[in-house]
């Protein structure tokens, strides 16, 4: 009996390979759907998600091959990174998009260079990220020029005194809040070294009261969306008048959940705007909404309602620049794709889209938004490039 | 001065108060049955969760009754499935249990929700900001530890003259010396993890009003300190719970006020290590001579 089972067993998992008669090419989505970062790396998934279902084929050696999403968790986690990355390395995959968030593609990435495989992040902000992986290439800006550009605008808001706060031991925060003070200090201003809390930490009103007892006149605090909320509620029942800023993860439904209706000013730079009138952008965005409204599963993934948010549209460049490269080099073999990465240009959603010598994408301009309390939507208020 | 501190001292006293009510589940469940119940925090997470769910369908007069009725029914559930099995194991064997349930509900939480974060809903009046001296500060700060005090009173009165009050005192003395006097030991367990676990689901309204986030994972940082402050208060009694949860609150936000953010969970647990050294009974555990 027991061999008969077996027999059965091994012979259904020979057909799904039997079924395989077409030509098919695997990109792997390497983002959190669960933990800290899950509500920003849905979104991320969404757009390159959107991306597929516009193009699903692309063209090999004159056969077309069809284009198989591999979407793995990597819950946010460090080292439940490597596992994820690692499956999708087993999975086959071709090429890899993502994560949201540096730390888990700083973790992931020595998996990725020993597959051979480019990845191709599509929000991590911290440097390290492609420079120290050979195989990491990335289509957003970086952490020392999102920091200055915060830093600039706060100075601009003409606020003097900066209080810094950021989870202790996480990469994209310390990275961000180090560069936000060297940019801030430079400047003319005043900023502490950034005060940290522990992972899991929910009692934000002491940080709060250090806050405003150091005299700040802003807080820049880049942390997760799970903690900004926290934040967020607690410098308004504390009464906090001053801005409250940070980095393109706060660009996210749940920071609008939890400053709506509150007597706070809360911004965040990003990288990308839904008003954005550029040809490209608006037909975007246009197209987006409607695909998103089609499936409730969708829309509530992105966090419930059809806001574009500028992750998603960075999922979708990151999608296309991924199919532009498997283009180029005309074969399925990640090392190819790797090779003929960095010679990639590729005219984005977010802006023109061309590799440094590191592999990241050269921009120069950031998005600066405010979460407006009334009305529960991000509203545009200045590109802002460094040193205006 | 004061006006500086007194900011920290609010938080401190709010945050100390709700981890007394959890540390109260802890204590009892002790005292009663010599088990940890690593499940509790998850219990208290649980509790929060059924208010983001159910405040979504109903009026906040009926939402709180029905998250302390499913929050017991849970807790109940638990003793029920994974503890009454195993009253005639070896006590490591159900320690072991309660490591486990605590990872299902974990888990459990987990796959139910998704996994992110929830904003947990404003409840009236207590979500309200009032202002005090310098400072302002949610209602909820002012409540929770009058109401506290209230709780742990009402409790040990239970204890102390109710004729339950009295079988929880026995069970807890002589388990099988209870049971000959015809005490029926398994209702007093199935109490004593009712009031707990109403104790964590008050306690969780009180904690999410004031942190407004609810992660599957959340419950493990609280509960961990709620379970040092019942070590520290003496585990098994009830007061000393509440007092151990009041100190390790207010001490915890005086560190952060002194500028040494990093070390504030440290000093929790450094306390803990401190306290099983140096007076294994804490604070007010009574002396008991190891019975063979």
């Amino acid at each position: 009996m027991k061999k008969i089972i077996a027999l059965v067993l091994a012979v259904l998992m020979l057909v799904p390979a039997l079924a395989l008669g077409e030509n098919v090419i695997k990109i792997g989505v390497f983002e959190p759907s669960t933990g800290d970062n899950g509500a920003g790396g849905k979104q991320e998934i969404l757009g390159i998600q959107y991306a597929n279902s516009l193009k699903p084929t692309v063209t090999i050696n004159g056969e077309e091959y069809k284009v198989e999403l591999a979407i793995e968790d990597n819950q946010s986690v460090n080292d439940k990174a490597v596992t994820a990355a690692a499956s999708l390395v087993n999975s086959g995959v071709s090429v890899v998009l993502g994560s949201y968030g540096s730390g888990v593609c700083m973790a992931a990435g020595d998996t990725f260079v020993d597959a051979e495989i480019p990845a191709i992040g599509v929000s991590c902000t911290n440097p390290n990220v492609t420079a120290l992986c050979d195989y990491y290439w990335r289509i957003c800006f970086l952490d020392p020029f999102q920091g200055s550009v915060m830093a600039n605008f706060a100075w601009d808001q003409g606020c003097k005194n900066a209080y810094v706060l950021n989870m202790q031991g996480e990469d994209y925060g310390s990275g961000l809040a180090n560069y936000f003070v060297k940019a801030f200090r430079d400047l003319g201003g005043n900023a502490n070294d950034p005060e940290t809390f522990p992972e899991g930490n929910s009692d934000f009103s002491a940080y709060i009261n250090n806050a405003v007892n150091s005299g700040c006149d802003v807080i820049f605090a880049p942390c997760s969306t799970t903690y900004a909320a926290l934040i967020i509620d607690q410098a308004a029942s504390q009464g906090v008048s001053f801005p409250i800023m940070a980095g393109d993860t706060w660009e996210n439904s749940a920071i609008l959940n939890a400053a709506k209706g509150k007597d706070i000013k809360v911004y965040c730079s990003t990288f990308f705007d839904e008003n954005d009138d550029a040809a490209a952008a608006a037909e975007f965005v246009k197209g987006f909404k409607e695909w998103l409204n089609a499936d409730s599963g969708n829309l509530n993934n992105n966090g419930g309602n059809d806001i574009v948010a500028a992750v998603s549209a960075l999922g979708f460049d990151a999608y296309n620049v991924a199919l532009t490269a498997i283009e180029a080099a005309n074969s399925t073999e990640g090392k190819v794709i790797a090779e003929a990465l960095p010679a990639v240009e590729y005219e984005g959603v977010t802006g023109k889209i061309a590799f440094d010598d590191i592999g990241d994408a050269k921009k120069d301009m950031a998005y600066i938004k405010y979460a407006n309390p009334e009305t529960g939507v991000f509203d545009f208020v200045k590109t802002q490039k460094v040193g205006e | 001065m004061f006006d500086t501190l007194l900011p920290y001292l609010l938080a401190g006293i709010s945050v100390g108060g709700q981890y007394a009510l959890i540390a109260v589940g802890y204590t009892l469940v002790y005292g009663i049955l010599r088990l940890i119940n690593f499940a509790h925090g998850d219990i208290f997470t649980a509790a929060g969760f059924f208010m983001v769910y159910l405040s979504a369908t109903m009026p906040p007069y009926l939402a709180i009754p029905a998250v302390i009725l499913l929050t017991v029914a849970l807790g109940f559930t638990v003793e029920r499935l994974a503890y009454r099995p195993l009253r005639t194991a070896p006590r490591m064997s159900i320690m072991i249990s309660a490591i486990g349930v605590s990872y299902l509900l974990q888990n459990l939480m987990w796959y139910l929700t998704g996994g992110l974060a929830r904003q947990y809903p404003v409840l009236p009046w207590l979500g309200d900001t009032i202002q005090i001296g310098s400072a302002s500060t949610k209602v909820v700060t002012l409540v929770t530890p009058v109401l506290t005090i209230l709780l742990v009173v009402a409790l040990v009165t239970l204890i102390k003259k109710t004729k339950i009050g009295m079988a929880m005192r026995a069970v807890s003395v002589d388990f099988e010396t209870a049971q000959l006097m015809g005490i029926k030991i398994n209702n007093v367990i199935s109490f004593t993890f009712i009031i707990g676990s109403a104790m964590a689901a008050i306690g969780s309204m009180l904690y999410f009003t004031n942190y407004t986030a609810v992660t599957p994972t959340i419950g493990a940082m609280p509960g961990l300190k709620a379970f040092v402050a019942a070590v520290f208060g003496g585990i098994g009694s009830i007061p000393g719970a509440m007092i151990g949860a009041l100190i390790i609150g207010i001490a915890e936000n005086l560190i952060k006020a002194a500028g040494l953010t990093m070390f504030s969970d440290a000093f929790t647990f450094a306390l803990l290590i401190v306290v099983l050294l140096v007076r294994p009974t804490g604070l007010f555990g009574e002396k008991t001579t190891e019975k063979v």
